[in-house]
Formats: C-alpha cells, sequence, structure tokens
C-alpha cells in the first residue's frame, strides 16, 4: 500500500500512546495525533461496524424467511374449512342492560372482579371507580395524580384493584368499606417504568402484578416491596397490552404492541418463545382463548386475528372490507365460540370464531369503544368508550 | 422505600439499530427450532373443544329472562 506523507511529528499516539511516527486528524474541531497503524485499525473498525449492520439486517431477513418455509410447511388447511360442519349460530339478541355513567371524560379501561357482578374502570379524566354492575352502584372512587389511567386491573381476592398510565407506575390501592377511611391514603406505588404504564395484571394471587409499558418492556412485580421480579424485553416499540395464560396452561403470557408483535413469553426465565408479525399496525388488545393453546389480537389495521400457539402460526383472520376501523379490545365468550370486539367507530362487532364470519354487529356507544371484557362466569360483557360510559350486554 | 429495584434502565428510543438487530436476530434463532404441530389437528381440536363448551356458554344459547343477573331493573335495587 502506498503512502507518503511528511512525518512532520514525532510522539506518542493518542490510541495507543506509543512513540511512533505520527498523522494529525481533525475530529469535530479537535486535533487529535494517531500513528499510521492505528489509523488503519480504525478505518477498518469504521467498515466493520457498517458491515456488522448490513449483515444482521440479512441475517433477520434470511431467518424470518425460514421461519415462513417451516411454518408453511404445517399449513395444511384453514380454520373455516374444518368448522364447515359446524352447526352455524342462531339469530343474537344482545342488547345493553345497564350504562354506567360517572365518569368526567374517556373510559380507557376496565376489568371485572372474580364475584362477576363488580368492575373496576379508568378514564382520562384521572379517576378510577369500582362499580356494582347489577345495581350500577359506585362503591369506590379514587382520583389519580395523573391523568389518562390507560391501565386498571381487578385483584384475585377482590380485595385491591391496581392502576396506572401517564404517571409510569402502576399503583395498587386496597378496597376498604371503611367510611372513614381514604383509598388514596393506603396507595402502594409497585411498578416504576421509563415511559407510560398501558396494560397491567395481576397474576394467580393478589402478590404480584405483570405491567405492559410505552418504554417497550414488560415486567413482573412483587405488590409487597415493590421488588422487580422479571423483564421481558423483545419489542422494538411501545407495548399496549398482555394476557396472562388461562392458569391451567402454565406460567405465560401475551402481549402486543406498537411494532405489530404479539409475542409469547415465559414468566420464569424471561425469554420470548414465540412471535406474530402479521397484522398491518399496531396491537391495541390480546386475549388469550379459554384452552390456552390460542389467543386473538386486535389491531388498529381493522383486523382481529387468532394464532395457534402449538401449529405457531396465525388460523383465522376476523375482516370485513366494510370495516375500516381500528379494533381496539377483544374478548373470548365462555366456549370461545364467540369473539367481541369493540372498535374505533364505536361498534362492537360479534364473531363466530370458527367460521370466521360476523354474527352481529352492536351499536350503543357514541364514540370510540376502547375497552371490553367478558364476565369471569360468561353471562355478560363490559364495554367502555370515549362517550364516558361503560355498557353492560347480556 | 428503601433497596426498591428501579427497571434496568431499558427504554426501547435509547436502543440503537444494531442492538434491536441483535435481539431481532437472537429471537428469530430461537423460534425457528421450535416445534409445530399440523394446522389441520390444531384446527380440529380446537373445533372440538368448542362444540363441547358451547351449550354452555351463555352468551352463545342465551339466558333466559328470569335467569339473568342483569335483566331490567324495574325501579329500585335488585336483591340477590
Amino acid at each position: 500500500m502506498d503512502q507518503t506523507f511528511l512525518v512532520n511529528v514525532f510522539g506518542s499516539c493518542d490510541r495507543c500512546f506509543k512513540q511512533r511516527a505520527l498523522r494529525p486528524v481533525f475530529k469535530k474541531s479537535e486535533q487529535l495525533n494517531y500513528c499510521s497503524l492505528c489509523v488503519e485499525i480504525m478505518a477498518a473498525d469504521g467498515l466493520h461496524e457498517n458491515e456488522t449492520l448490513a449483515s444482521l439486517k440479512s441475517e433477520a431477513e434470511s431467518l424470518k424467511g425460514k421461519l415462513e418455509e417451516e411454518r408453511a410447511k404445517l399449513h395444511d388447511v384453514e380454520l373455516h374449512q374444518v368448522a364447515e360442519r359446524v352447526e352455524a349460530l342462531g339469530q343474537f339478541v344482545m342488547k345493553t342492560r345497564r350504562t354506567l355513567k360517572g365518569h368526567g371524560n374517556k373510559v380507557l379501561c376496565m376489568d371485572w372482579c372474580k364475584d362477576k357482578r363488580r368492575l373496576v374502570s379508568s378514564s382520562q379524566d384521572g379517576k378510577v371507580i369500582v362499580w356494582d354492575s347489577f345495581t350500577t352502584n359506585k362503591e369506590h372512587a379514587v382520583t389519580m395524580p395523573c391523568t389518562w389511567v390507560m391501565a386498571c386491573a381487578y385483584a384475585p381476592s377482590g380485595c385491591a384493584i391496581a392502576c396506572g398510565g401517564l404517571d409510569n407506575k402502576c399503583s395498587v390501592y386496597p378496597l376498604t368499606f371503611d367510611k372513614n377511611e381514604n383509598m388514596a391514603a393506603k396507595k402502594k406505588s409497585v411498578a416504576m417504568h421509563t415511559n407510560y404504564l398501558s396494560a397491567c395484571s395481576f397474576t394467580n394471587s393478589d402478590m404480584q402484578i405483570l405491567t405492559a409499558s410505552g418504554d417497550g418492556t414488560c415486567a413482573l412485580w412483587d405488590v409487597e416491596s415493590g421488588q422487580l421480579l422479571q423483564s421481558f424485553h423483545g419489542h422494538g416499540a411501545d407495548v399496549l397490552c398482555l394476557d396472562l395464560a388461562p392458569s391451567e396452561t402454565g406460567n405465560t403470557f401475551v402481549s402486543g404492541g406498537c411494532d405489530k408483535k404479539a409475542m409469547v413469553w415465559d414468566m420464569r426465565s424471561g425469554q420470548c418463545v414465540q412471535a406474530f408479525e402479521t397484522h398491518e399496525s399496531d396491537i391495541n388488545s390480546v386475549r388469550y382463548y379459554p384452552s390456552g393453546d390460542a389467543f386473538a389480537s386486535g389491531s388498529d389495521d381493522a383486523t382481529c386475528r387468532l394464532y395457534d400457539l402449538r401449529a405457531d402460526r396465525e388460523v383465522a383472520i376476523y375482516s370485513k372490507e366494510s370495516i375500516i376501523f381500528g379494533a381496539s379490545s377483544v374478548d373470548f365468550s365462555l366456549s370461545g365460540r364467540l369473539l367481541f370486539a369493540g372498535y374505533n367507530d364505536y361498534t362492537i362487532n360479534v364473531w363466530d370464531v370458527l367460521k370466521g364470519s360476523r354474527v352481529s354487529i352492536l351499536f350503543g356507544h357514541e364514540n370510540r369503544v376502547s375497552t371490553l371484557r367478558v364476565s369471569p362466569d360468561g353471562t355478560a360483557f363490559c364495554s367502555g368508550s370515549w362517550d364516558h360510559t361503560l355498557r353492560v350486554w347480556a | 422505600m428503601s433497596s426498591r429495584q428501579k427497571m434496568p434502565v431499558i427504554n426501547i428510543e435509547d436502543l440503537t439499530e444494531k442492538d434491536k438487530l441483535k435481539m431481532e436476530v437472537d429471537q428469530l434463532k430461537k423460534e425457528v427450532t421450535l416445534e409445530r404441530m399440523l394446522v389441520s389437528k390444531c384446527c380440529e381440536e380446537f373445533r372440538d373443544y368448542v362444540e363441547e363448551r358451547s351449550g354452555e356458554d351463555p352468551l352463545v344459547k342465551g339466558i333466559p329472562e328470569d335467569k339473568n343477573p342483569f335483566k331490567e331493573l324495574k325501579g329500585g335495587c335488585v336483591i340477590s
């Protein structure tokens, strides 16, 4: 290699510190002096860096291709074909049985209590309310220090609720029936993320909480000590939703995010065991199928999809050309035959999970449906909306 | 609250392109080796599971009005 240059300086190289003939190199406005050997090494490193990025990209692409191939090998049939001989569903008469009014702004999230009648809801107005859905009475109310309380959950015991949002935290409030006690006084801050809290759920007990955040991670926390037990990294953007597998099937949960991916995680190891990337936009909601072998997702791409975990692929897509607004929340009926989905066009569509067809469309809300959950015994479902109300349907 | 553990500081916006790609490649390598079941078999089991249970699914078969816990309130509270 030809190198001719005038050597003016001989001294200590700024990189290897050896006594060599030096070349001046300007970085921004600073002058550094490197020996010719170091100059060559740095040039090679720079090239190496770009090569590494490009080679990682092509490796990712080829792995994705291989994954597609493996999945396609087992794709011998569509779900609706297998369901052809299943009796079609009859006419549905589902209507609003209760309207819960009291929030001063958009309802963002809700969750049922295991007693099948109480539920908790949270709103953009900063309030979290516990309702008796049979009587529509408000049993508890707490005002959070932040607006946009995007997540709330009822504890399995029915004795506490968890919530959070723009405060980047998940806090637990024990529910007290003592009229003299201020609910906010017993508040316990459990989770701390570096961005907004988008979803939270207690595990099988009141002792642990799973959270999802705009910081791209999910995390498992001990409620009593506030200690981080496990963190889950893998999403490439905000995580918007999560759902725990039904307890019989073991320690996993599924999450969905703005990276269009749905990821299934092992809670003990923190590893992602399976990932699915077939949606064309943000995944707003994920829900396990009652058997635990599948899960459904709702997305801004206006579709809901069903993924079978043992086949490791999407097996059904619930969409119609006329549905162009995003699906914000999904949940299954008790047997899994029906999928209820709330949309940004103010409606709720009811899908026949097996046949892939829509069986009913429910009108009533006067703004986006933002949250939807079927009651624990499957006798009703509740929807929350940007119209400030919640509706119980049966 | 002493000794409180914070999230290992990972904010997705702080990760470099290279870090994210590495995470993705490592993850994909694991997934390619998964054992998978034939779709037809999965779907059949799925269908059987649903059929066994949909007879008892309140929202599928409907609930007689008098047994519905959410039946219309006739003024006053529902005592249960």
